[in-house]
């Protein structure tokens, strides 16, 4: 019996990646490295890992960019749906609910490591990561993608509840900065997006511009 | 107002000259013949009572029952013909739950009405099928708090305060408009709906009767539950005593 293959087929363009979503006082902070390779190629240096699925919802994707554009777009058209049903934003926890619908269900075909992040009127800001199997699972923030690995000491380390929205910023972008610079799949610039009440603000951060550290 | 439909009454695709679909109001006469429903939706939560005509003493008391559950949250109390809410009652289980496995909540109630709805009218559509020959009154509480939705046999469906249907709904309305729900509690408004039903309860054409009561109150986890055994019997002395008195005066 097959032990359920996941892995990227040869050839299939990967976003190795470092993604992350950070909970802060009023809304959700949401970061990505901006690499995408096929192999040791970087098919695109310039990547936006950070897709919107709803006014104030978005999520990071990790894995295959064809199933996480994929699933995206598929959880982008029922939240439309649920809008028009419903009048009213969805919550953050049925968007993420249905990307583990989608991850669950087709686990077996999927490459897809996704953290969702935004902001509603019931719960207030709210992160949400589905790893690979489906599972999913409320943080109060999340690291995800293969620079992930070499980052959680420093995450553990410096994560506070209810830092201000300045905090939240230098945390995350540190925190990818540092991944960044150790893992060969992940690299670029740093694409960061804060979502609150009001809205959600962009920010860019480019290559010649990232945090530094020791760089031996 | 009763006319004949001579000739275009056969079929739920036919429509009457004067643009009537003759099927779907006599559909409304089943409803209009079965035992009276109360809906009433108050300060805290939303209170259903029906009168359930007893055809024998050889009936189990308490089986039967005209008030059934759809999903924690959702109350649903009808009238007409009883097979054929059995049918609608599993339908909005089914649309309640597939709700819940999409989103991971509770569906919301306009949701759960118009889904209903939707269906309902699916049946007035062919001539292959009949209309469902039932009115639903759905009683919920979801995250804008309780609400009332009353679905007849044509499909369209209203939120309500206070409804009321089946035999005795025009005497029910008329006592119904008399109470200010938005400031009731359910304990309080459950007084009342005992006390309606046994009074608009005609002794001479239909023997005997059970009441049945339920309610769903405002909260975080809103539970469709029938009133509690001492209010119910409390609401149901206290409704018995009130009709001798009004008998007595002079």
């Amino acid at each position: 019996m097959e032990h359920g293959n996941t892995r990227l087929k040869p050839g299939e363009v990967d976003l190795g990646t470092t993604i992350m979503a950070v909970k802060f006082a009023n809304g959700v902070i949401i970061g990505a490295d901006s690499r995408t390779t096929t192999g040791s190629y970087i098919a695109n240096r310039v990547t936006d890992k950070l897709t919107m699925v709803h006014d104030r919802i978005y999520c990071c994707r990790s894995g295959s960019a064809a199933d996480t554009q994929a699933v995206a777009d598929m959880v982008h058209y029922y939240l439309q749906l649920y809008t028009a049903q419903e009048g009213e934003r969805p919550p953050v926890e049925t968007a993420a609910n249905l990307f583990r619908e989608l991850c669950y269900t087709n686990k077996d075909g999927l490459s897809a490591g996704i953290i969702v992040a935004g902001w509603d009127k019931y719960k207030g800001p709210s992160v949400y990561t589905i790893p690979l199997g489906g599972s999913i699972h409320e943080q109060p923030f999340s690291i995800g993608g293969s620079g992930s690995t070499y980052i959680y000491g420093y995450c553990d380390a410096n994560f506070r509840d209810d830092m201000t929205k300045e905090e939240a910023i230098k945390f995350t972008k540190n925190s990818i900065a540092l991944a960044m610079s150790r893992d060969g799949s992940s690299g670029g610039v740093i694409r960061l997006a804060i979502i609150d009440e009001s809205g959600v603000e962009r920010i860019f951060v480019p290559g010649n511009q990232l945090p530094t550290f020791w760089e031996g | 107002m009763t006319s004949i439909g001579t000739g275009y009454d056969l079929s739920a695709s036919t429509y009457s000259p004067d643009g009537r679909i003759f099927q779907v109001e006599y559909a409304s006469k089943a409803v209009e013949n079965s035992g009276t429903c109360l809906g009433f939706r108050c300060k805290d939560g939303v209170v259903l009572a029906v009168e359930k005509l007893v055809q024998s003493k050889l009936l189990v008391p308490g089986s039967n029952k005209r008030i059934a559950t759809a999903d924690n949250h959702i109350g649903i109390a009808t009238a007409g013909l009883l097979a054929d809410t059995r049918h609608l009652v599993n339908r909005a289980r089914e649309e309640a739950q597939s709700y819940r496995d999409l989103y991971r909540a509770p569906i919301p109630a306009k949701m759960i009405a118009d889904r209903v709805g939707q269906y309902v009218q699916a049946f007035t559509l062919y001539s292959s099928v009949r209309p469902f020959g039932v009115s639903t009154i759905l009683a919920t509480v979801d995250k804008t708090g309780p609400q009332m939705y009353m679905i007849e046999p044509s499909g369209i469906y209203y939120g309500f305060y206070g409804c009321a249907i089946g035999k005795g709904r025009q005497v029910a309305k008329t006592e119904i408009e008399k109470l200010k729900l938005t400031e009731m509690t359910c304990e309080q408004v459950v007084m009342d709906a005992a006390r309606i039903i046994h009074s608009i309860h005609d002794d001479v054409k239909d023997k005997d009767f059970e009441l049945e009561m339920s309610w769903i109150r405002d909260g975080p986890n809103p539970k469709h539950e029938f009133v509690p055994k001492d209010l119910h019997e409390a609401a149901a002395a206290a409704a018995k005593a009130s009709l001798h008195e009004d008998m007595d005066e002079d």
